[in-house]
């Protein structure tokens, strides 16, 4: 088990550090200066020399890989081109308004998820089954952008229930801030159902004929306790992991929702740097998705493991 | 899978060599008399004909649009601007006065000419970098397995963004973009196939027979790899047009006035809070039916093969 940890440990570092380089360097290859593209058009070439200077653009690539690095590696995540300030609180703002929009997404879309599963298992084949495994599957390859837009204009625009933007105002309640966010985490949910729904469905259609829940309908158990405690807990565990993985790519839906919603998370962050060729800020957004990503996916499988004790032995072995 | 097979016939491999076609015969063979049986199956399924109808309908839009609809879509008319749908323009116009229901027909001629293209660069370059992964394995396997890794780290839409922001929003360098986003991908999923197939008899066989990897590779495992590549295929078509349709929303579509969904849900996005909803909810409708369509597609696909 200790092994299985360290070895797991050890793949995370890995990928974290490539990653590092990979966001690094494509950050290096957008063109236009740094300077340039703060400073306007019109400014002298020596001032625009001056920031870049002062920004350290102009040293050696290596050289600013690993001072950004090393940076890095103790929170600082370096200077705004754009801001001329530290990136960092931006980043944690952000990132704290991404994970509210997230953390709600989530609530809604995994009981739903699973619920759709289940019951799409439940009656495999038949019409129920067709319906909702479709529906799920035509969602899920929807852009949330284009769910965006069917959503804003149906409940902002015709029955205006709720507010189109996403971010409520200065010092507004709990309340307030949660209803400015439905909208916003609707294209999210429903992206999100037909991934979750279809890995239940099949985990549960596994468990359903399997020689275990046989054994339990033979022996005369009722037929909801035979799916509450054999069916359900063996066919959720593929469940965690894909809720898991989605993380990333919710996180990449968030670039487009914050957008379309003008919702102050790291999406929008993200977006804005890269326009402003603000590429402390970009570098720095797009490495803690990964981050955000690695840890999620290590957290799955830390899960797993402790649900499930077969894959405790199989991974040491 | 071989149940259905049929007789085995000599033309049944042409890549085979004449030392290998025995081996080769009999793996090749049942996939081979089975697939017109699959593809009647795939024509039974409602899902695939609704899938496959959009489609085409999209097809022939991008292809013969410009003769058939109603308004030239680059005609600007400034005095009937921002007119809710009516019979004279069933979709409405947009800001500058331009028939929004023409530019929904003849738009879908940019995003059907980029992501058929970019899903096949992907395609093949994934496949052979998969190819190579599967059946080398080592430390080459080991590298590019923990590059891959961490390039899926990143939702494809952020990377694509980037370098589109980085390279410039031709349609070629989206294409290209798009090709090289969906490489690690396609090489993950065809990689997990060549390790299946990497154990069965035929491959030491052939090896045995004294061929070079290359052709172990590319004549041998490629084949019977097929069906994985034609599934991811289809899956990635459907991503791809919404990473296109999702980049051109972000801004980084074809530069206007040509006519592309994403681009005018962008630049007509403003309006929809003034209630011009009809100029951005069209558009949006037109790439909401057209990644249906490929995904129903897909999902028939990978369903026949899989019975």
């Amino acid at each position: 088990m200790a092994m299985f940890l360290l070895r797991r440990l050890g793949l995370m570092v890995l990928t974290l550090w490539i990653l590092s380089l990979i966001v690094f360097f494509a950050g290096q290859i957008l063109p236009g200066d740094p300077g340039r593209a703060t400073l306007g058009q019109f400014a002298s070439p020596s001032a625009v020399q001056a920031l870049d200077h002062q920004l350290g653009v102009d040293r050696p690539l290596l050289t600013r890989y690993l001072s950004w690095l090393g940076g890095v590696l103790h929170g600082d995540f370096g200077t705004s081109y754009a801001y001329r300030s530290a990136v960092e609180p931006f980043i944690r703002a952000a990132l704290i308004n991404s994970i509210k929009l997230a953390l709600l997404a989530f609530v809604i879309v995994v009981p739903l998820g699973i619920i759709g599963g289940v019951v799409a298992a439940l009656y495999e084949g038949r019409g129920v089954d067709r319906v909702i495994s479709v529906t799920g599957l035509s969602l899920a390859s929807l852009p949330e952008f284009v769910t965006g837009i069917v959503v804003i204009v149906v409940f902002g625009v015709t029955l205006k229930w709720l507010p189109v933007t996403a971010s409520a105002g200065q010092g507004s309640g709990v309340l307030s801030q949660f209803q400015h966010l439905i909208l916003p985490a609707i294209p999210l949910v429903l992206i999100l159902f037909g991934y979750i729904s279809r890995m239940a469905r099949a985990g549960t259609i596994e468990a359903l004929n399997s020689d275990y829940t046989r054994t339990a309908v033979l022996k005369g158990l009722p037929e909801t306790t035979v799916i509450r405690r054999h069916v359900l807990r063996n066919s959720l565990l593929p469940t965690i992991t894909v809720i898991a993985t989605q993380t990333g790519y919710l996180i990449g839906g968030l670039v487009v929702v914050e957008t379309l919603f003008n919702y102050q998370g790291l999406g929008l962050l993200i977006y804005n740097a890269a326009k402003a060729k603000d590429f402390a800020m970009l570098e720095a957004g797009v490495l803690i998705i990964g981050v955000v990503y690695v840890l999620a996916t290590l957290a799955a499988d830390l899960l797993l493991t402790a649900l499930n004790p077969r894959l405790r032995i199989g991974g040491s072995g | 899978m071989s149940d259905l097979g049929g007789l085995p016939s000599p033309s049944a491999d042409p890549l085979g060599s004449l030392g290998t076609q025995t081996v080769a015969i009999a793996v090749e063979a049942p996939t081979q008399r089975v697939a017109p049986a699959r593809w009647r199956l795939l024509l039974r399924r409602p899902t695939f004909w609704a899938g496959a109808v959009i489609l085409v309908f999209w097809i022939v839009c991008a292809v013969f649009g410009r003769s058939f609809a109603p308004y030239n879509p680059l005609a600007q008319q400034l005095l009937a601007a921002n007119q809710a749908p009516s019979g004279a323009h069933w979709f409405g116009t947009d800001p500058l006065g331009r028939d929004v229901l023409s530019r929904v027909i003849t738009g879908a001629r940019t995003i059907l000419i980029i992501t058929p293209l970019a899903t096949i660069l992907g395609t093949i370059l994934g496949t052979a970098l998969g190819l190579a992964m599967g059946y080398l394995g080592g430390w080459f396997d080991t590298v590019a397995s923990r590059i891959v890794e961490a390039i899926l780290a990143l939702p494809f839409v952020i990377i694509a963004f980037l370098f589109v922001v980085a390279l410039g929003n031709s349609v070629p360098t989206i294409t290209v973009i798009i090709g090289l986003v969906f490489t690690p991908l396609i090489a993950r999923t065809v990689r997990a196939a060549v390790l299946a197939e990497r154990s069965l008899d035929y491959v030491p066989a052939a090896r045995l027979l004294g061929e070079r990897p290359a052709r172990v590779m590319f004549a041998e495992i490629l084949p019977n790899v097929m069906p994985a590549i034609l599934v991811e295929f289809t899956v990635r078509l459907a991503y791809a047009v919404f990473a296109v349709a999702t980049l051109s929303f972000l801004g980084f579509g074809v530069p206007p006035p040509t006519p592309d969904w994403g681009a005018d849900i962008s630049a007509n996005y403003t309006g929809l809070l003034a209630g011009y909803w009809w100029q951005v909810l069209f558009p949006a409708l037109a790439i909401a039916s057209l990644v249906v369509a490929i995904t129903l597609i897909a999902d028939s696909i990978e369903q026949v093969l899989a019975s």
